[in-house]
């Protein structure tokens, strides 16, 4: 073994410092500066606490029918606000406030899980696409291409078609096929670019191994954009699922509280009657996939290298 | 500069990279090729410097990887301490890379941004098994920081930590962590702040004398190269086209390109500058995809004569002890004999053209566009 | 009076959440007609930050812009935004460091220069393109005629260099400035587009800025040479008095660490320690202190001011004695 003699040491003040700042702890730090940030923070907190809490804030149970009897549909009869129902009721005379709190929880895990589930399967096809080449890439991505090629909602919508038995997790899977060409794409892009790095390249003449190599160098730089995509994807899951569920391709159960559901019944069949019981959920959709969108947006800024100093 | 010691370590037997270019809308189809390396021979000694320089194009860059496997070569031989490396394959391939490390250019993008300075240090001799004992490698890491002349607890650091020149650094304790015999340091300090640029310089040359490191310096910096080198190669499209040792190099150039590069180099003496002799090229560099025939240089050499420049290829011969050049016409250029002459440019058709230094061109269909 | 004249310009920049980190700082510099002056100094130094400055090119926002700089006896940076852009390309040429940049790529080359003709000097599209073809055939760009119709992506690096100059030269400008116009090429390409530059410099008698950090393209070129480090001037003199005795540590050791094509090469290179980035920000006295082999404990505390020394200016508390001095000299 060679011996390194001592070499004498440069007087670098900055390096004094003892521990080393990640670039996930500074892009945290970033966007806990940024107003964007918090603002889209906030607004997304406040809607996972919501959901989460739901059947405890809800003041009344939502599947409690007390006041149908006061629904007149015939006579175009909705009762609005009184005592004890701030909102009013809905077409079958329930407390539409409590419907609205725990719509949130459905809202969300079909935001989420649509999501989730479009990342787990992009990432999959973009790995193994990015990491391979070739003739895997090359076929893999023309799949991506013909995906892409249908507008979003459309395909979404010819998904959801395909079952026979619409129901939640028809709209789920539906909606999570629209993230699925997006997310590969996005990965296989960026580690193509990891691929020529010269990092990459320096553990290759390293001697380490190839899974090591795609595990530890190419995948983490590469997930940044995915991640950033994914709270953006969020926003527009839970939009196009309720787009799905205002035509008639989601879940018939009237029962289901969900901001979507409420919003297609509601704006296809009491717009005259009463229009808030459509306005309130749109509204709560909107607020939720701005606060998710400013997040991403942020955490774009944030984590975008060339923002670093 | 050290006396280079003993055998061969490195030999390189008519070595070609030549990468394909490919179009197509759904398949790729090769329609032709872009000749980075086209038949180069030489030899390095253990412990020896040896410089590679050229400009961009020449494929100096390529041929470094190329010799690290880190680029295929097409054909010919890549034999380190005797074995064949272009032929390994695999688990072998793997193990022999442990020998032969690299030292990249860009301080930004050679350390991976997303693993602290502790990590990108072992990770190499994890691969080989370096690292089982445990205290033994806390000690051999801060022997190699120490080494580079980085402190102790730059360990738990990230790459965007530091500047330029200190990544530099860690990239050259990277290279040495795996004990290797042979650096190939691929434009060293080229993308450095020149005041930095002489610590590295030193830093490798005192890292050689302790730790007898055969290196080959990629540059194009020739003053840079000159200073650090034994021997020196010089590549123009593809091929040596002179190879001598540093001191005959500078003092007695026998190919027309080394003297055309050696006047263009900008000295920082006034008094030089004014007065002396500048053989200015014209025109561009030919496109390696579509190399000129014969001499590659004849299109843009002011020696170029009638006959042989444009139709036989120069092989590369020895003329003096250790002193090989490609050129029909060396002697008579030395000898005074052959005149230079105004030479009319010629531009270059760039559509398909590549410069083979960056890597293989990645010329994908259209519907990879992102 | 000067064609420019400069005046303590100072560019700070302002960014929210950090500290206002002043680039320029009280910078001040004459241009004679027909003079070419060099602006040295590595990465961080303020040179190019200058040269935008002075062509009011930097972004509005972030930046805070002051001093003088007196064109023909106008403050450039007084102007309004439609009168700078009338000075620009008219009085005032820039050729930029990356071409491909800074060309525009979906349009063809010759449009980008009869674009400045026809505004500047309002000539007819015809007569622009004649001039074109004149011009490229100028810089020496092969075959102009048919250059004027493609793109900047057909052109080698070196070609488009030339373009660049020839588009800043259009309109005969009375002061070129050229920002590190040749490090992106190889070394051969640099030596022509440098004699090119020096050419037309001498034909047409415009003044020339030329901002670089590598000395021997000063050598070569420059009449007067202003040496930058940490935002200001650290020492100006005309080119063989700086390079023949340096006075200023910085200066003379950059020029002790730069291997000489010339020298010998058994000695070993004398490197300046540590590095620009390690002082960012500077607190108090001289930004090169930390750094100098000559610092005395005043330098910490006091910044030095740039006085007249030996015919040209010196911003040093100790500078290098001329006894002293062994490399660098004219041999």
């Amino acid at each position: 073994m060679n011996t390194l003699l001592n070499k004498k040491k440069e007087p670098i003040d900055k390096l004094a410092a003892a521990s080393g700042r990640s670039l996930g702890g500074e892009a945290l730090r970033r966007m806990l500066r940024s107003p964007v940030a918090i603002t889209g923070g906030a607004i997304t907190g406040l809607f996972l606490l919501l959901a989460i809490f739901a059947p405890l804030l809800a003041p009344k149970d939502p599947l409690d029918r007390t006041l149908q009897d006061q629904v007149q549909l015939g006579r175009g009869i909705i009762p609005g606000s009184m005592p004890g129902y701030p909102l009013g009721v809905d077409d079958f005379g329930r407390d539409f406030l409590s419907r609205l709190i725990v719509g949130a929880q459905q809202t969300l895990l079909v935001g989420v899980l649509a999501t989730v589930i479009g990342v787990l399967i992009g990432v999959l096809i973009g790995g193994i696409a990015g990491a391979f080449g070739g003739w895997v890439d090359t076929v893999l991505m023309r799949l991506v291409d013909v995906m892409l090629s249908f507008p979003s909602l459309l395909l979404a919508i010819s998904i959801a078609a395909l079952f026979a038995n619409p129901s939640q997790w028809t709209v789920i899977l539906a909606v999570s096929m629209v993230g699925v060409p997006i997310f590969a794409r996005l990965l296989r892009g960026s580690m193509l670019v990891q691929r020529d790095a010269d990092h990459v390249l320096a553990a290759t003449s390293l001697g380490v191994k190839r899974g090591a190599i795609v595990f530890r160098h190419m995948l983490p730089n590469s997930l940044g954009p995915v991640i950033v995509q994914a709270t953006l994807t969020l926003a527009t899951s839970i939009l196009e699922a309720a787009a799905l569920s205002f035509l008639g391709l989601g879940d018939p159960d009237p029962s289901r509280a969900e901001w979507g559901l409420m919003l297609g019944k509601a704006s296809r069949q009491f717009l005259d009657i009463r229009p808030e019981l459509a306005y309130y959920p749109a509204i709560a959709i909107i607020i939720v996939a701005l606060g998710f969108t400013l997040l991403g947006e942020s955490l774009r800024e944030a984590l975008d290298p060339k923002n670093r100093r | 500069m050290n006396q280079p010691a003993g055998d061969v370590l490195l030999e390189v037997s008519d070595l070609k990279v030549h990468f394909p270019i490919k179009s197509g809308v759904v398949f790729d189809r090769t329609v032709g090729h872009v000749f980075a390396v086209d038949g180069v021979d030489l030899a390095i000694r253990r412990g020896e410097t040896y410089g590679l320089v050229g400009e961009s194009g020449c494929g100096k860059s390529t041929l470094g990887r190329a010799i690290l496997r880190l680029n295929e070569p097409t054909s010919g031989s890549v034999k380190f301490d005797g074995t064949d490396v272009a032929r390994l394959k695999g688990e072998e391939l793997r193990k022999a890379r442990r020998r032969m490390q690299m030292i990249f250019q860009d301080p930004m993008s050679s350390l991976d941004p997303r693993q602290s300075v502790e990590s990108i240090l072992v990770e190499g001799m994890h691969a080989h098994g370096l690292d089982k004992d445990k205290e033994a490698t806390q000690r051999r890491l801060r022997q190699l920081l120490s080494a580079v002349g980085l402190p102790e607890t730059s360990l738990r650091k990230y790459p965007h930590e530091f500047s330029g020149g200190q990544r530099q650094r860690i990239g050259i304790a990277r290279a040495l962590a795996v004990e290797p015999d042979l650096i190939v340091a691929d434009e060293p300090v080229s993308a450095l702040d020149v005041s930095v640029q002489a610590q590295v310089v030193n830093l490798l040359e005192d890292l050689q004398d302790q730790l007898g490191l055969t290196y080959v310096v990629i540059a194009h910096d020739l003053a840079v190269v000159r200073h650090i080198s034994d021997r020196i190669g010089v590549m123009y499209l593809g091929a040596l086209v002179e190879e001598t040792d540093a001191d005959s190099l500078y003092r007695d150039p026998l190919h027309p390109y080394t003297r055309a590069l050696l006047s263009a180099i900008p000295v920082p003496d006034p008094q030089v500058e004014d007065t002396r002799e500048q053989i200015l090229l014209a025109g561009d560099l030919p496109s390696p995809a579509n190399p000129p025939s014969g001499c590659r240089f004849h299109t843009r050499c002011p020696w170029k004569q009638a006959s042989l420049c444009d139709t036989d290829r120069p092989q590369l011969r020895e003329i003096g002890s250790g002193h090989r050049v490609a050129c029909h016409y060396a002697e008579d250029i030395r000898d005074g004999r052959i005149q230079p002459h105004e030479v009319k440019p010629e531009l270059v058709e760039l559509t398909g053209a590549l410069n083979p230094d960056l890597g293989p061109p990645d010329i994908g269909t259209s519907a990879e566009i992102l | 009076m000067a064609l420019l004249e400069v005046r303590d310009l100072t560019v700070d920049f302002v960014r929210r959440g950090e500290r206002p980190f002043t680039a320029v700082d009280k910078v001040s510099f004459d241009v004679e007609p027909g003079q070419t002056v060099g602006l040295v100094g590595e990465s961080g130094c303020g040179k190019s930050v200058t040269s935008l400055a002075i062509m009011r090119l930097l972004a509005r926002r972030g930046n805070k812009v002051s001093g003088s700089v007196r064109f023909e006896g106008t403050d450039l940076l007084t102007l309004s935004d439609r009168d700078m852009r009338d000075r620009r390309g008219r009085d005032l040429g820039m050729v930029f460091q990356d071409p491909l940049s800074s060309l525009n790529p979906v349009i063809p080359i010759g449009l980008q220069i009869t674009e400045v003709l026809e505004r500047h000097r309002g000539m007819s599209r015809k007569a622009a393109s004649v001039e074109a073809t004149d011009l490229l055939d100028k810089v020496g760009i092969p075959d102009p005629a048919r250059r004027l119709s493609e793109y900047p992506h057909q052109l080698s690096g070196g070609m488009r260099q030339r373009a660049l100059i020839a588009i800043a030269l259009a309109c005969r400008p009375r002061l070129l400035i050229a920002d590190e116009p040749t490090t992106a090429l190889d070394v051969t390409i640099q030596a022509q587009i440098l004699a090119l530059l020096r050419e037309l410099v001498q034909d047409t008698g415009t003044a020339l800025i030329m901002i670089t950090h590598d000395l021997g393209v000063v050598a070569g070129l420059c009449d007067e040479v202003n040496v930058l480090y940490g935002g200001k001037i650290v020492e100006r003199a005309e080119r063989h008095q700086l390079f023949g005795e340096p006075r200023h540590p910085y200066t003379h050791g950059l020029l002790a660490s730069i291997p000489r094509l010339d020298a010998g090469r058994g000695e070993k290179l004398v490197p300046i320690r540590g590095s620009v980035a390690d002082n960012i920000p500077w607190d108090g006295g001289c930004a090169f202190a930390p750094r100098c082999p000559n610092a005395l404990p005043v330098c910490r505390e006091v910044s030095p001011q740039l006085v007249p020394d030996h015919g040209g200016l010196l911003r040093c508390h100790n500078p290098v004695r001329p006894a002293v001095v062994a490399g660098g000299g004219a041999r």
